[in-house]
């Protein structure tokens, strides 16, 4: 098999939902000797990207969205390992620091947003769900992201974005990163009210968004 | 199939129709017509005058003989949809004198442009699965209204249509246009594309002009609704039984009259019962006895094994809370009691007036009912015991080869007229409201839909009729259509 067939074909693995042709697909490209960026950007990232673009027009459901994503997660697994024995790094396009705020064990809506946003080029770190105010001044203050989501479900918790964007101003460490927030009740008046940057609406929308907050868009 | 509505119990059927019979006996039924007296009279019926007495032994030969099952089909012949049992077919009501202008949202007469921008739409939603000469053109000369509309009916959809006649040579010239269009009276026979609809005159009267198109239509195997229309406390007893033993009575003289005419000849038991308001006198469809009636009307005529029609309108001039409220309720109730025709998606006023964001509105209720009538399902993949466990503790199911799989089978997607926005997403789409949505998707309809048309030959025999018709009645062709 040449490269581009296999490219396409990771391509068509991720747009078909096969998460174990995906893998299997991952492991030939290793086998092959293909460079594993390569194939993560071109082949799997490029048909979660494509889903996406049909999710934004409305053309794809969510469950679609989720499945590609699921997908790509699966076979960017063995890649990534690839990725990280041969000390090849990627080149992202920015560092994305994503969690779900305190007191809010919700991930679905943050996990597809970190899967879309590597699949549109960025480093992303996950911290997870009900991460504490401080553990996310800490890490921002550690891991010098570019950009900081913070998700919440709940009326009841949206507030704790509030209270991060609080905390990291009093650390000093407001300038340095930009802010995005999202979820289901969070609108843009509330972004401008709690002094984020950006709001993002949808998955599709917050990648576009935090594309351009870093200035590649 | 579970999920049925029964308003009455076999013991009340029973009583029903028992005093049904009686009434047939005394006072009997008039019958206007000289053709379908000699019938009833050499059939063995006392005929005094016009007033004639049907024994049960007759009204029980009669049941027999007639279908329990109709046949229909698309214009086109390529769907046959067999109107009995548990189908359901959804069709525009008819026939409105008003109509609301899509551009202005005034109420006025109806035109010849308006019931074709009807059918166009109708023919677009796939809930609307008949049609009907939904509206009566005021631009077009008055004797030929009645064929006109099926003209406009037949060019603009292939969808089966449910019609009537205003004459008795309206009836036998729409008859030779419906001939026309599918090959010949032989072939019209073999595979119908319409209903004629015969009133009786609530209370128990057969008119002349009626009963002369229900004989006219069995002689030819054209299919009949049967739709007595009493105006309970009017024209038929205020108490909802009385209007059923009274509705029952002209529905089962017109079946005798039907099947001496001709054994076999295809009829539905219809009714479109009305309820007059003693404060304003009007004659309210939307009420809830109304439907009642209706829906009782149909279970009398499921007890004889007949296919059954009723209606489901508003009573509201506008496109409102109260027309949706009232339509959606009656759709929902003749749905569970499974009426296999049931009319009335865009209809208001007291059944007089048509509005196509009502049709498209309604249309996307049909769906939902549609979606109900499929019931659950529960299988070994349905009850997705596998699913559950291997999701397991707090997990999601949105990533699941299941939920991709079975999501649009289980969960109905409704057209952009149902809004499920967002309170931002709504916001920035400029906050639209059901009406809003529904001129655009009427908009989006007429400007894209392009109906099937007719084949070539078709066309010209159609054309070659209404030529014939109109130079008889020497009227100019009033063009359009």
């Amino acid at each position: 098999m040449e490269k581009e067939e296999l490219l396409k074909r990771m391509e068509e693995a991720v747009k078909a939902y096969d998460e174990e042709e995906a893998r299997r697909l991952a492991e030939e490209a290793i086998r092959m000797g293909v460079d594993p960026v390569e194939a993560l950007e071109q082949g799997l990232a490029k048909g979660l990207r494509e889903v996406g673009d049909r999710f934004g027009r409305s053309e794809a459901f969510i469950t679609e969205l989720i499945a590609a994503a699921q997908a790509m997660e699966a076979g960017a697994e063995i890649l990534n390992r690839e990725i990280e024995r041969r000390g090849a790094a990627r080149e992202a396009v920015g560092r994305f620091l994503i969690g779900t705020v305190e007191g809010d064990i919700h991930s679905i809506g943050k996990n597809i947003v970190a899967t879309m946003l590597k699949a549109a080029g960025f480093e992303v770190i996950d911290i997870g769900v009900d991460v504490p105010t401080q553990t996310f001044v800490e890490k921002v203050k550690e891991l010098k992201p570019d950009i900081l989501g913070l998700s919440a479900l709940m009326t009841t918790t949206m507030v704790k974005q509030r209270e991060v964007i609080e905390a990291l101003k009093e650390a000093g460490l407001r300038d340095q990163v930009k802010i995005i927030i999202g979820g289901a009740p969070v609108t843009p008046d509330w972004a401008r009210e709690i002094g984020a940057d950006a709001v993002g609406l949808d998955a599709a929308s917050a990648v576009e968004t935090s594309l351009r907050l870093i200035g590649v868009k | 199939m579970t999920g049925r509505l029964r308003l009455l119990t076999e013991d009340q059927i029973e009583e029903i129709h028992s005093a049904t019979l009686e009434i047939l006996q005394e006072p009997g039924i008039a019958v206007e017509n000289p053709e379908a007296l000699r019938l009833l009279r050499e059939a063995g019926c006392e005929v005094e005058g016009e007033t004639v007495r049907i024994d049960e032994e007759l009204v029980d030969e009669c049941l027999k003989r007639a279908p329990s099952v109709i046949d229909i089909y698309t214009r086109d012949g390529e769907k046959r949809m067999p109107v009995g049992g548990d189908n359901i077919y959804f069709s525009p009501a008819s026939t409105a004198l008003y109509f609301i202008d899509h551009e202005t949202g005034e109420i006025r007469k109806a035109r010849a442009q308006d019931l074709v921008n009807l059918v166009r739409v109708a023919d677009a939603l796939d809930s609307i699965e008949m049609l009907s000469t939904a509206a009566v053109p005021s631009d077009v000369p008055q004797e030929i209204a009645d064929l006109y509309r099926l003209y406009i009916v037949l060019r603009n959809s292939v969808k089966p249509i449910i019609t009537g006649a205003f004459s008795k040579q309206g009836l036998i010239d729409m008859i030779e246009m419906l001939s026309a269009v599918v090959g010949g009276p032989e072939e019209l026979r073999r595979r119908p594309i319409a209903f004629f609809d015969c009133c009786p005159r609530s209370p128990l009267t057969w008119g002349d002009l009626s009963t002369q198109n229900l004989l006219d239509c069995a002689e030819r195997m054209v299919p009949v609704e049967i739709d007595p229309a009493p105006n309970i406390g009017v024209s038929s007893p205020v108490t909802l039984a009385g209007t059923l033993v009274q509705m029952n009575a002209e529905l089962l003289s017109g079946y005798v009259i039907s099947q001496l005419k001709r054994a076999g000849a295809p009829v539905v038991y219809g009714s479109v019962p009305f309820v007059f308001d003693m404060r304003y006198g009007t004659n309210r469809i939307g009420a809830v006895e109304a439907m009642m009636v209706a829906c009782a009307g149909a279970e009398l005529g499921k007890h004889y094994g007949l296919p059954t029609h009723t209606v489901a309108v508003s009573d509201s001039k506008v496109v409102d809370a109260q027309s949706l409220m009232e339509t959606a309720m009656g759709l929902t109730l003749m749905t569970l009691v499974r009426v296999n025709n049931i009319s009335g998606p865009g209809m208001l006023m007291f059944d007089n007036c048509q509005s196509l964001e009502k049709l498209v509105i309604d249309a996307e209720a049909c769906r939902m009912l549609l979606r109900l009538l499929r019931g659950l399902r529960v299988d070994e993949e349905a009850l997705a015991v596998d699913v559950i466990r291997r999701v397991g503790h707090g997990g999601h199911f949105l990533g699941e080869k299941h939920t991709l799989l079975h999501h649009l089978e289980e969960v109905w997607m409704p057209s952009d007229v149902i809004c499920r926005l967002s309170l931002d997403a709504w916001r920035k789409e400029g906050m639209k409201t059901i009406l809003d949505r529904a001129r655009e998707r009427v908009d989006e309809i007429l400007k894209a839909h392009q109906p099937k048309p007719l084949s070539k030959e078709a066309e010209e025999a159609l054309e070659e009729r209404l030529r014939a018709i109109l130079k008889r009645y020497g009227i100019p062709h009033p063009g359009g259509g």
